[in-house]
């Protein structure tokens, strides 16, 4: 008896571990839901609403990959991480994909082993400060105070901003954009820096955002998008040829509103029906169903929807399209061919 | 007849191993400490193999590449150019700083609190009561995020100091700023600290009332900032620059601990011959004017000699005080919550130790004739100390332990550095929390050992 359960249990180990090697398509199939992580609140780009339904720019990433591999939009469960435990969520496989505005970097994609499957938004790291304290140029800075979330990007930019420019200030790291915007707003620190459409979205959260001013300084690059593990391609093409579809479906014209009409019948553009899998197969490639990419146009729309939706010019967050504009407008936007 | 036979011939055989009753017990352990090492090597290899699989092979030479980020509170010096391996040193620095700081804090208010617990007066008692209930009952994280929180939102901010009409001014004759960033204090600083760059003398004091200035530890002669330090000549010769060498010692202070060492071995020596006088005679002389004076009057001569002076924090321009001490509220938030909690414990330990003296000696004493607060001291917290000391241990060990809570309040210690920052720019999980692992464990052996040593010095002695 005792050994027909060690068997069992050796068996079940055994077949966990099986599962564990194969693709984490297959395991997200299995498991008939996405694990996301998003940021732990950031309004505009991932943040739970009165109902706890998460929403957002990257939350519509997520979205948009968990229709078109479950066909279900609904089915992703969101993981909040913060800037310290997002890599290790994803690394040990608690995440399938991390989109949660992370700067794509060298050291990041080679060194940590992780894929960046696209760029959702050309993003640069900024300064906001009240504006009760006069100053107009980040080089005035001497001296101050300045809070950063530990863990990212602009931790290290920011030492070689101001090392760059020979002054001095003081680090005050904190772990979440909440804690930072309560010791910002305390007059804790005289600075916040982070990301520039993080600024604006902390900003839109002030009960007098008049006060504060972002400064005209960009000191950074910051392509932030969605990313995987390495060593799965399969994967990091589903979630590379979401992102795709989405931007080009922007370029092409195709909305929430009119694509389960142009998916219906073939029409006279081939890149859209090859798209909508009207025509070709590049679901099946993929591993996916054919209606694929317009389950994930459908759920949240095209790219410029999802902007203007979220952190667009008309949303207390205000963004303009600017760098994120499409290629055909003047942006870095653009997605290689659906071929 | 009496047949006499042998006794049974002692022969083995494996099956012993199993049924006889001598040998079952080893054989069971042995078995069961072959399957845990396989176990251990089962999970080293396992782990060591999936690493190698996902390309990460365990190193630890990230420890030598440059940090890249600044840290707040540095207790040597540091900038964003030195290595990881300096970066995790600062935070250990903070991390032994803030436990020390706050055990001695812990022992104190514990042992007064544990004290009046016990007290006859009813709501002082009460009082002390509710005090251990409320602190040992709420997570201690909880406390740190609320006494930052309380120091964020309750303090004014450094700009409320500036301006014509300032809405906050400062503390105690005008030297301590007590902001929502922590408090300015005055620095103490030595004559030799007050030349500025050109080697001229900013203030008074002047002439040979120098001070010691620093000496640098592994100063290296192709350092640019050590130039000055071993230049023979020069308005600054002898001087190391910010940086020079892994770490400078201030002379000053070296010179300022010798003196009060020697200034309380005479004082303890003047003691013990008071003690001496006693018993010979049976009168006390007066010595206190004497113990304290030699303790004084060296210590001030000193200061004068080494041309004291100093620096008072100030908010004309700028963003922050200028000049003076700076105690982060991260500093202050963290040491507060630790020892107020951990007090909490030690007042408990305290009230039992006390509680397992018998009260007849605290009786005895008063029949001799001593007066209550003489009875505890003397008489009752010498005797509870041996019951005291080792659950103490054990929060001390708690309390530097909790303070790797610290990134809760952006307070760099061992765990915002090694485990934090460059875990997080290095993706080197399993070797920074695992070094990280290594420093707490050292930290708390070393506690446990001095304590030890200071348990078996206190402990009765059986004859």
């Amino acid at each position: 008896m005792k050994k027909t359960v060690f068997l069992g249990a050796l068996t079940v180990a055994g077949l966990a571990a099986g599962a564990a090697a194969a693709g984490t398509l297959d395991d997200v199939k299995a498991r008939g839901k996405l694990n996301c992580g998003v940021s732990t609140g950031l309004v505009g780009f991932a943040a739970a609403d009165a109902n706890g339904e998460w929403d957002g720019f990257d939350v519509a990433v997520c979205r948009a990959v968990a229709a078109a591999v479950l066909g279900d939009p609904k089915a992703v469960e969101f993981v909040p991480t913060t800037g310290k435990t997002r890599f290790t969520a994803l690394a040990s496989g608690e995440v399938d994909m991390l989109a949660r505005n992370t700067t794509w970097t060298f050291s990041r994609d080679v060194d940590l082993k992780f894929t960046f499957v696209g760029v959702n938004y050309y993003d640069g790291q900024g300064f906001m400060v009240p504006k009760e304290l006069g100053v107009s140029s980040a080089k005035e800075l001497d001296g101050s105070t300045v809070c950063i979330q530990t863990g990212t990007t602009t931790e290290l930019n920011l030492a070689d901003f101001f090392r760059a420019n020979n002054i001095s200030y003081e680090p005050v790291p904190i772990e979440t954009n909440a804690e930072a915007q309560q010791q910002y707003l305390a007059g804790a620190c005289d600075v916040y820096t982070t990301d520039a459409s993080g600024l604006a979205a902390t900003r839109a959260t002030f009960e007098t955002p008049g006060d504060h001013v972002v400064l005209p300084e960009i000191i950074s690059k910051e392509p932030l998008g969605p990313l995987v593990r390495h060593g799965d391609d399969e994967w990091g093409d589903v979630v590379r040829w979401t992102l795709n579809a989405l931007v080009t479906a922007e370029e092409l014209g195709i909305t929430s509103a009119n694509v389960k009409e142009m998916a219906s019948a073939a029409g006279n553009n081939p890149e859209i029906n090859r798209l909508l899998g009207t025509e070709g197969n590049l679901g099946e490639m993929l591993g996916l169903s054919a209606d694929w990419s317009v389950n994930a146009i459908a759920t949240n729309g095209n790219y410029g929807e999802i902007f203007e939706k979220n952190i667009g010019e008309n949303t207390p967050i205000g963004l303009s399209r600017g760098l994120n504009a499409q290629w055909t407008n003047g942006g870095l936007i653009y997605s290689p061919p659906f071929r | 007849m009496v047949t006499l036979s042998d006794p049974p011939r002692e022969s083995f055989r494996l099956s012993q191993l199993i049924y006889d009753t001598r040998y079952r017990s080893m054989t069971i352990q042995v078995v069961a400490l072959i399957g845990f090492l396989i176990l251990l090597g089962w999970l080293f290899s396992n782990t060591m193999q999936n690493l190698t699989e996902l390309g990460k092979e365990p190193s630890f030479r990230f420890l030598s590449d440059p940090a890249g980020y600044d840290i707040n509170q540095r207790l040597i010096d540091y900038n964003n150019q030195d290595t990881h391996l300096r970066a995790a040193f600062i935070g250990l620095l903070n991390t032994l700083l803030v436990a020390f700081l706050g055990c001695i804090t812990a022992t104190v208010l514990g042992v007064i609190i544990g004290v009046l617990r016990l007290s006859k007066n009813w709501l002082v008692a009460r009082l002390m009561t509710i005090y251990v209930e409320m602190f040992r009952n709420v997570p201690v994280l909880l406390w740190i995020v609320f006494v930052m929180a309380i120091l964020i939102e309750s303090l004014p901010a450094p700009r409320a100091f500036k301006g014509e009409n300032p809405s906050a001014t400062m503390k105690v004759f005008d030297t301590v700023a007590v902001t929502n960033r922590g408090i300015y204090v005055p620095e103490v600083q030595f004559g030799r600290d007050a030349k500025d760059d050109k080697g001229e003398y900013l203030d008074e004091p002047t002439g040979w009332r120098t001070g010691l200035g620093d000496f640098p530890v592994g100063a290296d002669p192709d350092n640019p900032s050590c130039e000055s330090y071993f230049a023979s000549e020069g308005p600054m010769a002898g001087e190391p620059g910010p940086g020079c060498g892994r770490f400078q010692i201030s002379l000053d202070l070296m010179a300022i601990i010798l003196v009060l060492m020697a200034g309380f071995y005479v004082s303890h020596r003047i003691k013990t011959r008071a003690d001496h006088i006693q018993e010979a005679t049976g009168e006390r002389p007066t010595t206190w004017y004497l113990r304290l004076g030699v303790i004084v009057i060296p210590l001030a001569i000193l200061f004068w000699a080494m041309g004291t002076y100093l620096t008072y924090p100030s908010i004309e321009r700028g963003f922050n005080f200028q000049g003076g001490t700076h105690m982060r509220n991260s500093l202050i938030a963290l040491w507060l919550a630790l020892s107020l909690y951990t007090a909490a414990f030690i007042a408990e330990i305290v009230r039992a130790g006390i509680m397992a003296i018998s009260h007849g000696q605290t009786e005895a004493a008063a029949a001799l004739g001593l007066r209550p607060k003489r009875i505890m001291s003397l008489v009752i917290l010498p005797q509870a100390l041996r019951v005291i000391i080792p659950p103490l241990i054990s929060n001390y060990l708690n309390l530097t332990k909790n303070s790797s809570l610290a990134i809760a309040v952006g307070y760099m210690d061992i765990t915002g550095t090694l485990m934090g920052i460059t875990l997080n720019q290095t993706g080197r999980e399993l070797e920074t929390v695992l070094l990280g692992m290594l420093i707490y464990l050292t930290i708390s052996l070393s506690i446990s050992a001095v304590m030890n040593w200071y348990n078996n010095s206190v402990k009765l002695v059986e004859r």
